[in-house]
């Protein structure tokens, strides 16, 4: 067995005096891709931006490549090799595609060059002139996911990279990630669509009520069908 | 009309033009990475002219070192603000960053008042720029058309820097969504002190350039921030062009108003924000956000 990249322990977390996460456990190997399902509201975002240090009142463990993050700012944890792109996109509205697209400093060696990225995004490269937020809600997706290509983080934390997507835009960005898993990225995905996870994903965790409260791995989950209808409800 | 009154008074008006663009300037970089509007600005931009002074009287060192060290000094000053006072407002109302910086001025203030009454002091203009030259229509003072041409290339670089840079586009970013731009590995924290201290620091070398022309005088702020708020709100927080431009036309704008309707000279600005703040409430340059 190799050590997990991601190690996340009992986490808990909280905005303001509401508690959220209650106790959040769940490992991510080396190169893997790992989504985390649930019903709205179960804390599948909070879980990324506690592990991420932006949700800042948090509780438990968070280990990455053994190293201890829980005490950490956001700032140092990306240093340490982890990459966020919200489900919102947080393309910025004052800059242009190309400042948007070089916003991540680099933090480690071994990111994509920008030929890299255009290679996945063809349609980044004819628009870096334009404003950020002018781009197609897709193309704000691919803006959102090329721009922490480039850092050299190995772990990638995608939060619903498909919403509100056209279906050709969703099977982009599906190929895309099976693309970055054999580049060696590994990869924790919020996905509602099972559907679409069960095309990219290895392994699946089902977060209820602010805990993880299942583990599908992804040939089990024909199988696990029926379960998985009770836990989101779908 | 005499055309030397004409320019004259055009002449005036860039001086007091370029004041108000690199206040304001300061004012709107503030405002926009920390959410806080900086009343002890006019206060700070006193201190430099303090500054220069104490430069000169204490140490020997004359205008032009005065130029560069003054705005360090004040811009530390500011960071030191920053670290122990201001960053315990960020998440709270602007009012309350408004409230402590109004009272960090009537302090800073008085206590210059105090030592030094309010009659003001003499600063000599530098050997290399006094005298003038006579441009056959009127008379133009070397200092003062040196204020106006260095304060637009400060601008003009403030500008360059935050619109064209990679450090300018932290700045815009940061300044939209300062936690994803942390959460990217940028230290949005010091970046903000950094930043206050470099509008503060923009507000002292303005005293510093003001210091020959009005004297080092403790309340010398004081009026001119009013003035300043009145540009800001005009040319709409958070342009940083915006700011420029609205501050040099409406010093330009307020000298043709001393010509032509002297009654209004020290009105206008504040009927003309009073007529965009009708028509156009996020100012002429400002994004409706
Ligand atoms: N900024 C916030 N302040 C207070 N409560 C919040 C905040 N953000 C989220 N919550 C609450 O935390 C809980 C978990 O939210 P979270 O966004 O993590 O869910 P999610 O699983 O990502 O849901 P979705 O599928 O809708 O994106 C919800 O009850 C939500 O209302
Ligand atoms: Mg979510």
């Amino acid at each position: 067995m190799s050590e997990p990249l991601l190690r996340v322990r009992d986490l808990h977390a909280w905005y303001g005096e509401s508690h959220i996460l209650h106790g959040v456990t769940f490992d991510i190997d080396p190169g893997e891709v790992v989504t985390l399902l649930g019903r709205n509201g179960a804390g599948k975002t909070t879980t990324m931006k506690s592990i991420m240090g932006i949700v800042t009142r948090r509780r438990g463990s968070i280990q990455f490549q053994g190293r201890e993050t829980i005490g950490l700012p956001s700032n140092a944890i990306a240093r340490l090799g982890i990459a966020f792109c919200p489900e919102e996109r947080g393309i910025f509205a004052s800059l242009n595609v190309q400042e948007n697209l070089l916003l991540p400093p680099v933090v480690r060696e071994g990111g994509l060059g920008l030929d890299g990225i255009f290679g996945l995004f063809p349609n980044l490269k004819e628009r870096l002139r334009s404003q950020g937020t002018k781009l197609s809600g897709g193309e704000q997706q691919m803006l959102a996911i090329g721009r922490i290509l480039r850092t050299g983080a190995r772990l990638l934390l995608l939060d619903e990279p498909t919403e509100g997507l056209a279906p050709v835009v969703r099977e982009h960005i599906g190929a895309t990630i099976a693309r970055l898993k054999a580049q060696g990225f590994t990869i924790l995905l919020v996905e509602q669509n099972f559907r679409f996870a069960a095309t990219v994903a290895d392994r699946h965790y089902v977060m209820e009520y602010g805990r993880v409260v299942d583990m599908i791995p992804n040939a089990q989950l024909e199988a696990s069908m029926g379960k998985l209808h009770d836990y989101l409800g779908v | 009309m005499a055309t030397q009154a004409l320019f004259g008074q055009l002449l005036i008006g860039l001086i007091n033009g370029a004041f108000y663009a690199m206040l304001s300037l300061g004012l709107s970089v503030i405002f926009g990475l920390l959410n806080i509007i900086n009343f002890a600005h006019g206060a700070q931009y006193m201190m430099g002219a303090f500054v220069a002074y104490f430069l000169l009287s204490l140490t020997g060192l004359g205008y032009w070192w005065s130029l560069l060290l003054a705005p360090i000094v004040v811009g530390l000053f500011g960071i030191a603000l920053e670290r122990t006072m201001l960053k315990r407002l960020y998440h709270l109302d602007h009012l309350y960053g408004l409230l402590l910086t109004f009272g960090l001025a009537l302090i800073i203030q008085g206590v210059f008042r105090n030592e030094f009454g309010s009659s003001g002091l003499p600063y000599a203009i530098p050997a290399q720029l006094t005298g003038g030259y006579n441009l056959g229509f009127m008379f133009l003072p070397a200092y003062r058309a040196w204020v106006v041409v260095f304060s637009l290339g400060v601008c003009l670089a403030t500008w360059w820097v935050i619109e064209r840079t990679k450090l300018g586009s932290y700045l815009r970013a940061a300044t939209e969504n300062p936690t994803l731009v942390r959460a990217f590995g940028i230290n949005v924290p010091r970046m903000i002190t950094l930043t206050y201290g470099f509008g503060v620091g923009l507000a002292g070398l303005a005293g510093v350039l003001a210091a020959p022309i009005y004297q080092v005088n403790p309340l010398m702020g004081a009026d001119l921030i009013i003035v300043v708020f009145a540009v800001v709100v005009i040319g709409g927080m958070g342009s940083i062009m915006g700011s420029i431009v609205t501050g040099f036309a409406l010093g330009v704008v307020e000298g043709f108003t001393k010509v032509f309707y002297p009654e209004a000279s020290n009105t206008v600005i504040f009927v003309i924000m009073a007529l965009v703040l009708l028509v156009r409430p996020t100012g002429l340059f400002g994004r409706a956000s």
